[in-house]
């Protein structure tokens, strides 16, 4: 294994953590701020015998993904926002298809075109499923460039192991940053699964029955079967890719609950706090679907207080709630319009009673 | 005892649900001829679309891919890239292809993307119920332009053949009729040579069936026939409009 130190950003770390993950085909669109991310890939993917290929629309790119996933290719696309919102339909059926994908939104503001500075707001887009039907899609949120490369990685992964499209959600700030990066040993790109339509001429004597794809379920009973069994596997991934990370937790009196870039203001203030005298934790959920509610009621019931930090108008907010013991009392500390979250904010908030 | 007829191996067994005097079961079948013939099916994905079109996954006998509304040709395009070695194919009706997946047909023409499509032209929205379509002829009456289509209203219809031949990328455009046994001969022959096309890699190839809606239309199978004929080919003339000479070679 290599051990090489390299300045990338936020951005580029996701390319690299696909492309190290064994993936070799990128269907994309331009849109600021992830925009390098498909100039890299359109750089790198043709010398590695690999497929970029630049969509007319973030649709279009989207059912690329449906098409080469189907054909059992290991295969993303990244958007920001608005783009992300053009995907939605996409998403809905890759998630009824079960077609295993990585996509990677780095979050602008908005609503509408909004703005390109860093924020929040596609929270519930994300972690409620966002396009048409009851369906989810597993959401990691990494917080630093090195945890963008390895839960990209990781979201291959788990694309695969549930059949399941994942999405990295980051923000402008995470996607456009540079910090440290300590690359991992490649791995090649696995073989087509044993449901993927590679042509029947491509398999064994015992296999040659033709495969289909497909998300119309007309006969009586047939979806609602589709759901139940979507439904159980949904299940099955809330209980075993519950994802979250602790900071000075244990013998916290008050505590910041935020994901991504505002985690590291969090975590900031949540230092100086402690200097001052003030017990404070940082609980930060990196899958937030499925949201690590369990972990948190824990916490819920020891704490006196839960500060909800996120660039939004209170999305998490919501799940944080969901998740608590009723006696807790939870506040929150929001931005919108592309403002940021600084650690000053954050360590007012926690002073207060 | 000698077979002179049979279902095409490329076919399933699954009975056509369409309507009496529609075109798709005929289009289906000489689109799995010509696999047949090509020897392409276990090369083959086929991608099906969104209209009556929506269950071309359950009657043609290879893998499949079902899409998006109007994005059979971004599906297909990423499907060859993703299995170059395999024969990809979509089947669309004119809203899908001509309507709601505008963009990505003639991106995939512009790119001169390896894959055939077949496009079933029956100007009208068929599952729906026979709304207007981007191929609905001048004075056409559907239900949602009953007064008849009127350029001042409605819009003027949209000629595929004449769009997509504009463009650099085509290998094969092609227009066909299904209205009589003879120009079904011709209609596979073309649809033969847009496969060839593909198998070349000489880039994207298209056949346009001018087809029967009997149903939407409100005609007997006679009359569409006949409406087809002499009022549908009139405004879209059959015949081929683009041939890279090498489809031909060989």
């Amino acid at each position: 294994m290599k051990d090489q130190v390299e300045l990338v950003s936020g951005n580029r770390a996701v390319a690299r953590g696909a492309l190290d993950a064994g993936c070799r085909m990128y269907f994309g669109y331009p849109i600021t701020p992830q925009t390098e991310i498909a100039e890299y890939m359109s750089m790198v993917l043709p010398e590695m015998n690999g497929v970029f290929l630049q969509a007319e629309s973030e649709l279009a790119a989207i059912n690329m993904v449906y098409g080469a996933a189907g054909a059992g290719r290991r295969v993303m696309t990244t958007s920001s926002s608005p783009g992300i919102s053009l995907m939605m339909e996409g998403l809905s059926y890759l998630a009824t298809a079960e077609l295993p994908c990585v996509i990677a939104n780095v979050m602008r503001g908005g609503p509408g075109l909004g703005n390109i500075s860093p924020a929040q707001g596609d929270y519930f887009q994300a972690v409620k499923g966002g396009g048409h039907g009851d369906y989810h899609t597993p959401v990691l949120a990494p917080w630093s460039v090195q945890e963008i490369y390895d839960l990209t990685r990781t979201a291959f992964d788990l694309a695969d192991r549930w059949r399941n499209p994942v999405f990295i959600l980051l923000d402008g700030l995470l996607g456009t940053m540079m910090e440290p990066l300590r690359t991992r040993e490649p791995v090649p790109e696995r073989e087509a699964p044993s449901w993927a339509t590679t042509g029947i001429f491509a398999r064994e004597a015992n296999d040659r029955t033709p495969r289909s794809i497909y998300t119309l379920h007309m006969p009586e009973g047939a979806l609602t079967e589709v759901n139940r069994r979507l439904q159980a596997k949904y299940r099955e991934i809330a209980r075993e890719e519950v994802r979250y990370d602790e900071h000075f937790t244990r013998d916290a009196e008050v505590l910041v609950v935020a994901y991504g870039s505002v985690a590291r203001s969090a975590l900031q203030a949540v230092r100086i706090a402690r200097q001052q005298g003030r017990r404070a934790g940082l609980f930060r959920p990196v899958s937030l679907w499925p949201f690590p509610e369990e972990a948190l009621y824990n916490l819920s019931e020891k704490v006196q207080k839960i500060l909800v930090a996120e660039m939004s108008s209170g999305q998490m907010l919501e799940d944080v709630r969901l998740a608590t013991a009723p006696s807790c009392k939870i506040e929150f500390a929001g931005a919108m319009g592309g403002e940021l979250i600084y650690p000053g904010t954050i360590l007012t908030r926690l002073q207060e009673e | 005892m000698a077979v002179l007829f049979s279902r095409p191996q490329s076919l399933t067994d699954t009975p056509f649900r369409y309507c009496p005097g529609c075109h798709h079961g005929l289009a289906h079948r000489l689109g799995a001829e010509a696999l047949d013939e090509l020897n392409l099916r276990e090369k083959a994905v086929g991608i099906a679309s969104v209209g009556c079109s929506v269950y071309t996954n359950e009657f043609f006998n290879c893998d499949t891919q079902q899409a998006a509304h109007g994005r059979a040709p971004a599906v297909a395009t990423a499907v060859k890239r993703a299995r170059p070695e395999c024969f990809v194919f979509t089947y669309q009706g004119d809203g899908d292809l001509a309507s709601i997946g505008m963009a990505e047909t003639i991106h995939a023409a512009a790119r001169g993307e390896n894959i055939s499509i077949i496009f079933i032209n029956n100007a009208c929205y068929g599952m729906t119920g026979g709304q207007m379509a981007p191929t609905t002829l001048p004075g056409q009456k559907t239900t949602t332009s009953p007064l008849g289509r009127e350029a001042a209203r409605e819009g003027n219809p949209i000629d595929m053949m004449k769009l997509l031949n504009a463009l650099e990328g085509p290998a094969y455009l092609s227009r066909v009729l299904l209205t009589s046994p003879g120009k079904q001969a011709a209609a596979k022959r073309s649809i033969l040579r847009a496969f060839r096309a593909q198998m070349k890699g000489l880039g994207f190839s298209l056949v346009e069936i001018l087809s029967a809606c009997p149903s939407n239309w409100r005609m007997t199978p006679v009359e569409a026939l006949r409406y087809v004929d002499e009022v549908m080919a009139k405004y879209y003339p059959p015949g081929e409009v683009r041939v890279a000479k090498e489809v031909l070679e060989g």
